[in-house]
């Protein structure tokens, strides 16, 4: 199993959750069985490409994907991810 | 520097006591620059935070007036300034709070045109803006000025945190968010809402971040980001690192002048 720390932005995707629970070898299929069990969420996450958007990253443990292998990046039971966006808000 | 007056070490002496700050270190507060971008959630306790602690020079920017819906988060502001310049509602209560702190205001937004003028003007940027635009505005202003940055945002119940100083080998704000999101992809500002308290812990965070920076004590955040989830009370690090094709701060830029990106709040 591996846990997913959901970010307050995607939290109307899983029921007001901030971590549920799913499998994967990889980012990508993590993102897939996610989507399953959250219909909607992988369009959040990706763009039409399939592509993790530019804007949002994802951690497995501390460590961004981008600097390990992408979507491609392994995963192992007792992995934690997160998905972190970018916020703006300050003044609001 | 000149020597503390017998007020301002009296005034100071819980900090001056602290062997990581003493007089030497009072004393570089003075000298400080420090810019604020936003007088609103994260730039109250921010301005308030450091105008207490003696940082000598405090820019404030905000082109807004005050509006009743602000006075749950933004604390430097009061009732009766409700309609009053933000600046001015700031300038006010600052002055009132502390006599040294030299302050200068500007009442506008940040712009392509003005940033850099005013950036250069200070030793440390703290943005505490409300949307992406001017953030990423901010990040590549303060990176051609060489100007370490502070930044801190806020959503809902979550926040976020990064010093940011690519003049020194650490990553810029575009090694961790490479581009703003495009309109349509982010929640609209208004009714997203946002937990008051929620932006005085960020605040404060900066301005501790601020004050460390200054002194040169302590961990530096240039290459970790810090999340803060104020309903589940975590605080989480996570690695920043130098993007090596990052379109701003990499050998090979692909930005080499200040851009306006129109990132409006509307919901898809």
């Amino acid at each position: 199993m591996i846990k997913v720390r959901i970010p307050t932005p995607l939290r109307s995707m899983t029921g007001g959750k901030g971590e549920v629970e799913s499998t994967g070898g990889t980012i990508q299929e993590l993102i897939d069985n996610l989507d399953s069990s959250h219909p909607g969420l992988k369009d959040r996450l990706c763009d039409e490409r399939g592509e993790v958007r530019r804007f949002i990253n994802i951690y497995v443990n501390e460590e961004d994907i981008r600097f390990l292998t992408g979507k491609h990046t392994p995963l192992k039971d007792g992995d934690e991810v997160s998905i972190v966006p970018a916020i703006a808000g300050g003044s609001l | 520097m000149t020597e503390l007056t017998e007020e301002q070490i009296q005034r100071y002496s819980r900090q001056i006591i602290l062997p990581e700050v003493g007089g030497k270190g009072q004393r570089k507060l003075r000298q400080a620059k420090v810019l604020i971008i936003g007088a609103g959630g994260l730039g109250s306790p921010i301005a308030l935070y450091l105008g207490a602690a003696g940082v000598g020079t405090l820019g404030l920017i905000d082109g807004d007036r005050v509006d009743l819906s602000n006075l749950q988060r933004q604390i430097l502001h009061t009732t009766a300034c409700v309609g009053t310049p933000k600046v001015e509602s700031g300038q006010q209560l600052l002055a009132a709070l502390n006599p040294d702190v030299h302050l200068r205001i500007y009442q506008e937004h940040i712009t392509v045109a003005n940033v850099m003028d005013i950036v250069s003007e200070y030793d440390l940027v703290l943005d505490g803006s409300d949307n992406f635009g001017t953030r990423f505005l901010v990040n590549d202003a303060c990176f051609f000025a060489k100007k370490t940055l502070i930044s801190g945002s806020i959503f809902r119940f979550e926040g976020q945190l990064a010093t940011i100083k690519p003049h020194e080998g650490y990553p810029c704000y575009r090694c961790l968010y490479p581009e703003p999101p495009p309109a349509g992809l982010v929640p609209n500002c208004q009714e997203a809402g946002v937990l008051g308290v929620l932006a005085g812990t960020i605040g404060i965070l900066q301005a501790n971040e601020a004050i460390k920076e200054i002194l040169q004590i302590g961990e530096s955040l240039a290459d970790r980001l810090l999340i803060y989830d104020a309903l589940e009370m975590q605080f989480r690090k996570v690695a920043r690192p130098k993007d090596p094709h990052c379109p701003l701060c990499s050998s090979s830029p692909r930005i080499t002048t200040l851009e306006e990106h129109h990132v409006s709040c509307q919901v898809s």
